[in-house]
């Protein structure tokens, strides 16, 4: 059992650690000590880590898989690049940072609002049938978007179905996506969505809420006779992952000067969720070191960028095949007994057994 | 004649769906696992097919039963070394191995053989199209095996199930696996033998699948992996006749979504039935309801 002093740790080394990263890699692009490629990445990184949290959320802490996390992207960064570019054409919003910030606004509470759309005929599904319906939801998304075109026209925005022959600039262009974007999107603005990521996911975790999200993944049954509305928190844990990986989108699209939606394909569902299982299921920071880590990788291994796929993938087995063999989970058990007993001997008084942890 | 044409490509598409979705199906009634690599199996069964006929000078009368052995013995090894060990995890941990598979497998066929498309050659079904109703409606030689392949499939796969004594323990252990075990039923083995039976099927159906669509790639058997997916939860994930049924009308759906109500949403419109499909009844078409003991 995690103690609330366990709990205010994690969550201060969670902080700091991101607070440091992002001091770090800042003051390393101020004296040029940081190459151009790692650079372009910093901010595709927040977007990837906010990405891996928000799927942690339902993954580990409700314990639902979703297989289609990356069409709330598409539908956060679309929506962004219409909110900045309506914005700037219509009313000559100059100023990014509030342009960012209602792009932001908009983007989660479109991509939330697909997240109640989707999650009330989804919730009510389990386990196996719940992943396939979000993967179907995720390729629909993918699908709808192919279609959509979106003009604006001084101040007014035109919206086409199917049929491209709108007046003004087009914002989007059906499957070609969004082309010529104003990149806005900055890597402080990617380090506050992070924070602020982290601060609605771990206060969420350590609420009454979050213990009755994470009662109805132990055992729905049980927290249902217990008197836990499961619709209610299922839905809260689901929408506001969604509203999430849309703010993430918006970043990831508002970064990019040309974004098509073939990008957020069932692949990128698929990536975040490799972020999420090899930094730990339910584990918030892990899932932040991972999804950091294996968005620079690629770059780092640029050499060796064919096998990459490749080395996801035996690595997502053998992480599934160790974390599951029983021999291994016991001996990693006593290892970290061990390392307990030894942390607390110096006058401790709360951590009396060690070998309790999950 | 347009409709029936539509139709009738509907029925083919679907014949091969089901044929895919029965490799799925199977596998999870048994093991009660999805398994995701089945797409990709498929690709690597035409691949092998493609091979043998392009470079290896099989003929190719041979090149389909080689695919099926290639593919039969990558199935089992897939099981025994990625899923046996995780027979007692939670099924979102045999989940994302399976998809982890499906990765390996397409990198693997990247690394092999190129991310460039292949052209599959025709020479495996020669069939002349069927001319009815004096040229109005033509039928290509493909739907024909297609569809008949389907039938015969479906005919053996029953009588199997049925009547043979593997068959039946497939069926025991489908309906109870400690029960099974206790009877004296070698659970491994008749998990094994399942995935043989699925990963044959999935070689013909990549045949099939690459004789009408001839693009080959890495990727090519994901969507139609999916969409068989689909097929099989939509029939009711576990029954056989489920995923016949699932995988024809799924078919048709998408055939004639596309031409009637909309090319860019096509593949939309096959999701949309699905979603709306679980709605009404949870476990599919033919599924059986499960009832959850506290």
């Amino acid at each position: 059992m995690k103690t609330k002093k366990g709990k205010l740790i994690y969550n201060l080394i969670t902080f700091g650690l991101v607070t440091a990263a992002y001091f770090i890699c800042s003051y390393m692009v101020d004296n040029g000590l940081m190459s151009r490629t790692l650079k372009g990445q910093l901010i595709p990184i927040c977007a990837w880590v906010v990405m891996a949290i928000s799927l942690n959320l339902v993954i580990g802490i409700s314990g639902e898989l979703s297989l289609g996390h990356a069409g709330f992207m598409s539908v956060g960064a679309f929506t962004g690049i219409v909110v900045s570019g309506w914005l700037l054409n219509g009313f000559q919003m100059e100023n990014t940072g509030l342009r960012l910030l209602i792009a932001m606004i908009a983007g989660g509470l479109m991509a939330g609002l697909a997240g109640v759309v989707i999650g009330v005929p989804v919730l009510r599904l389990r386990g196996d049938y719940l992943a396939i319906v979000t993967l179907a939801f995720g390729e629909i998304i993918r699908n709808v978007m192919n279609c959509v075109y979106v003009s604006v026209e001084g101040s007014n925005l035109h919206m086409g179905f199917i049929n491209p022959n709108l007046p003004g600039t087009l914002l989007l262009n059906g499957p070609n996506g969004a082309v010529s974007v104003k990149r806005i999107s900055t890597f402080l603005a990617g380090f506050l969505l992070v924070l602020f990521t982290l601060v609605v996911v771990l206060n969420l975790v350590n609420s009454r809420s979050g213990r009755a999200i994470m009662a109805i993944r132990d055992n729905r049954i049980a927290a249902e006779s217990m008197g836990i509305n499961v619709t209610k928190y299922k839905m809260m844990a689901f929408v506001l992952s969604a509203a999430l990986a849309g703010m993430a989108g918006v970043l990831y699209g508002l970064n990019m000067s040309t974004l098509v939606p073939s990008k957020f394909k069932f692949d990128q569902s698929i990536n975040v969720l490799v972020f999420v299982v090899l930094g730990g299921i339910g584990n918030i920071l892990g899932s932040v070191i991972s999804a950091a880590l294996l968005t620079v990788l690629p770059e780092v291994l640029r050499a060796f960028s064919q096998f990459r796929m490749l080395v996801y993938a035996v690595v997502l087995i053998l992480v599934m095949l160790a974390t599951n063999n029983p021999i291994l989970r016991s001996w990693f058990n006593q290892l970290t007994a061990k390392i307990r007993n030894r942390g607390a001997k110096p006058g401790a008084t709360e951590t009396t057994k060690g070998g309790g942890a999950a | 004649m347009m409709f029936l044409s539509n139709l009738l490509g509907g029925i083919s598409l679907g014949s091969i769906y089901a044929i895919i979705a029965l490799g799925y199906t199977m596998v999870y009634g048994i093991a009660k696992m999805l398994n995701f690599a089945h797409g990709d199996v498929i690709m690597v069964g035409a691949y092998i097919a493609f091979c043998a006929l392009q470079y290896w000078n099989v003929p190719p009368l041979l090149a389909v039963p080689l695919a099926m052995l290639v593919c039969t013995v990558l199935g089992v090894t897939i099981e025994g070394l990625a899923y046996r060990p995780l027979r007692q995890a939670t099924s979102l941990a045999v989940l994302i191995t399976a998809i982890g598979m499906s990765y390996l497998l397409q990198n693997l066929a990247l690394l092999i053989w190129g991310a460039n498309p292949k052209n599959f050659p025709g020479t495996l079904i020669t069939l002349p199209a069927l001319s009815l109703f004096g040229g109005q409606l033509k039928i290509p030689g493909t739907t024909i095996v297609t569809i008949l392949a389907n039938v015969v499939i479906m005919i053996v796969l029953t009588t199997f199930t049925a009547k043979t004594k593997l068959g039946k323990a497939m069926r025991c252990v489908s309906e109870d696996r400690g029960a099974a075990e206790l009877m004296g039923i070698n659970v491994n083995r008749t998990i094994s033998a399942t995935f043989a039976i699925g990963s044959a099927l999935a070689a013909i159906a990549g045949v099939l699948l690459c004789s009408a669509y001839p693009t080959l790639m890495p990727t090519t058997g994901s969507m139609p992996g999916i969409k068989a997916f689909t097929a099989a939860v939509f029939g009711g994930i576990g029954s056989i006749p489920g995923a016949m049924i699932g995988g024809i009308m799924l078919g048709i759906i998408e055939i004639l979504g596309k031409a009637y109500i909309s090319t860019e949403l096509g593949d939309a419109i096959v999701f949309a039935v699905l979603i709306v499909v679980l709605l009404v009844k949870p476990t599919g078409l033919l599924g059986k309801p499960v009832r959850e003991k506290v």
